[in-house]
């Protein structure tokens, strides 16, 4: 099969994954017994609000017409107005988005940076002391709150040796690059045991390859057969892990954001839960499950434009 | 999608790799380790039963009440009578860590067993039946992966309200994908296995056959992955309770323990980092378990 027919039938696989994401997202609401607008406006409500409310999102009529008010609201990219600031939430995430891109990108280049080397070690080594050291980190990281170990980072670099900004998004390029500094080594802690675990096992089993076992017996120097035959072939597992994971690396800056105070969605949601501001936290759901879905499809993409036996048929 | 268990490795969100099955291989019957010859099961299993120890006879080990006020006595630094010294009202830190393990272990090991047999059940539909419980159960899977797995555990205990209850249904409805993926993907390698065949030749019913023999060879993978998933689903209590939605105070739980250390990091850093300790090393116990199970029940793979 074709290589267009593969972007074509993964677009198509898009189709059922954005309904399902937009039931769910809908009915959060209706999860609880009674009339979804008390619910919504809760110490909100007065009887003023609820009429507007019923109108604004036609909660007088059945369910099935009112998803699809909803998903007509969707399409014109309205996701209701904040209960808090009267604004629409839409804006409200627009303008919360830029600190969490930041945190993502930044969070998984700091990952990146440690887990590739960590991983060459260990494979290296099969089964050195430096591989059961390496192999000792997941055992210790998996089981770290994220938001405690922001808490000791924030203390030890922030409160007591003063090098980083205790919270904040910082001003300008490098001015993001400092402030955001700690909290995207925080995630990256908590993402870095994943990623050295699948890239060791995958540069292990591209290092029993029978094109390395030639490269080896032509003389190619370690160095220069790591970096130019395994490196290579490891790093697409690399992004597949990283693609797979996005959804824990966004959890990861959910919490994180609120521990450093960053002005981003993450911080958004959770603020807007503690207002019980209804609109907001299913906006930003939303928002987060489009993302979760943009970068596996760009993963996938990726995956199968870098790796020419990537099998198409599926 | 591209199948996640493609090279044999499945890749569970919330990170753990899970090397799958190979079809055995009945003429070299790998040589079966004693459970207690696996140094990793048996450290794990030694960490786990003393915390587990801890937690179950807290009244018996600490005089204190884990909620009992005193405020003639706050903040105390470690002491012969307090042990842990005490927090900023007076209760004893240690005892707050014994009974927090008794909330935060209790809730971990109920949350797993829900998504568990769910995933379970639900995976060998669609491995073992394929066509239209395949296809429905799937596109599931793949709506419920397209959310980060705790901004629809906080969002769904939100909504919920908080406490425990929330706290099983939230997890369970995020938790059993990684299940249904493992399950279905081992089955769909285990059907073709001749002694399915010879079964399902027999004349055995469907639901004998994926009861008796296929689940009973296929389920391992689940549970080395259970132990992991126990990590995580403590993990993700302590993160409600740091956000004000698990455990409702004043009950003892890490995770609002943390959150209320906050206030004194400058000052009081042990408030934050020993009920962060406990959880870390309730995560090494558990994981060493896994590894070690992994060792035992496959054989020759690292």
């Amino acid at each position: 099969m074709g290589r267009m027919s593969f972007v074509g039938r993964r677009l198509l696989q898009l189709v059922p994954v954005a309904v399902g994401v937009t039931i769910v997202v809908f009915f959060m609401i209706h999860l609880i017994p009674g009339d979804p607008a008390l619910t919504i406006l809760g110490i909100h409500a007065t009887p003023q609000s609820i009429h507007e409310l019923r109108q604004e999102w036609g909660l007088n009529r059945p369910l099935i017409s009112q998803y699809w008010f909803f998903l007509d609201r969707l399409a014109h990219g309205n996701l209701g107005k904040s209960l808090i600031y009267g604004t629409p939430a839409a804006t409200l995430i627009m303008q919360r988005l830029p600190p969490t891109l930041w945190l993502i990108v930044y969070a998984a280049v700091i990952a990146i940076l440690i887990s590739v080397p960590l991983a060459m070690i260990a494979a290296t080594k099969k089964d050195g002391i430096r591989d059961q050291l390496v192999r000792a980190v997941p055992l210790l990281g998996l089981g770290m709150p994220t938001f405690w170990v922001g808490f000791l980072l924030l203390t030890l670099f922030g409160v007591t040796l003063r090098w980083f900004p205790v919270g904040g998004y910082g001003t300008g390029f490098f001015g993001h690059l400092h402030a955001m500094f700690l909290p995207a080594l925080t995630v990256a802690i908590a993402l870095a045991p994943v990623v050295i675990r699948s890239l060791r096992a995958s540069m292990l089993s591209v290092l029993g390859a029978d094109y390395i076992t030639t490269a080896r017996s032509k003389g190619v120097p370690g160095m220069r057969l790591f970096v130019r035959h395994v490196l290579r072939n490891a790093v697409i597992p690399a992004i597949t892990v990283l693609g797979i994971n996005i959804g824990f690396l966004i959890g990861g800056t959910v919490i994180i954001e609120n521990v450093f105070s960053i002005p981003g969605i993450g911080e958004l949601m959770i603020n807007s839960i503690f207002q019980r501001d209804f609109p907001v936290v299913q906006g930003v759901t939303l928002v987060f499950a489009i993302m979760v879905v943009l970068v596996n499809l760009l993963a996938d993409m990726t995956y199968a434009s870098l790796d020419p036996r990537v099998s198409f048929d599926r | 999608m591209i199948d996640p268990v493609a090279g044999g490795q499945f890749i569970a969100p919330g990170g753990v790799t899970v090397e799958l099955d190979r079809p055995p291989d009945r003429s070299a019957q790998p040589r079966r380790a004693n459970w207690y010859r696996q140094p990793a099961l048996v450290a794990g299993l030694t960490i786990t039963v003393i915390i587990i120890g801890l937690a179950v006879f807290a009244p018996l080990i600490t005089p204190y009440n884990p909620i009992a006020q005193n405020l003639n006595d706050t903040l105390q630094g470690p002491s012969a009578a307090h042990w842990l010294g005490t927090d900023e009202l007076g209760r004893d830190i240690w005892t707050r860590l014994l009974y927090g393990g008794r909330v935060d272990l209790r809730v971990g090991f109920i949350a797993v067993l829900f998504p568990f047999c769910l995933g379970t059940i639900l995976g060998s539909l669609a491995g073992y039946f394929g066509g239209w419980a395949e296809l429905v159960i799937m596109r599931l899977v793949d709506v419920v992966v397209a959310f980060p797995f705790y901004v629809l555990v906080i969002a769904l205990v939100f909504v919920l309200g908080p406490g425990e209850r929330s706290i099983y249904i939230a997890i369970t409805a995020v938790g059993w994908v990684s299940y249904a993926r493992l399950v279905r993907a081992e089955i769909l390698v285990a059907k073709r296995q001749e002694y399915v065949l010879a079964a399902q030749a027999g004349g055995l019913s469907n639901l004998r056959i994926m009861g008796r023999h296929l689940l009973p060879n296929v389920i391992s993978q689940s549970i080395i992955y259970a132990m992991s998933d126990i990590v995580q689903d403590i993990l993700a209590i302590v993160t409600l309770g740091y956000f004000g939605l698990g455990i409702p105070p004043p009950t003892a739980e890490w995770g609002s323990m943390i959150n209320e250390g906050q206030e004194f990091l400058t000052t009081h850093w042990e408030l934050t980092t020993i009920p962060g300790l406990a959880v870390v090393i309730v995560g090494l116990g558990l994981s060493l378990i896994g590894d070690g199970l992994a060792d035992l029940l496959r054989p020759g793979q690292s």
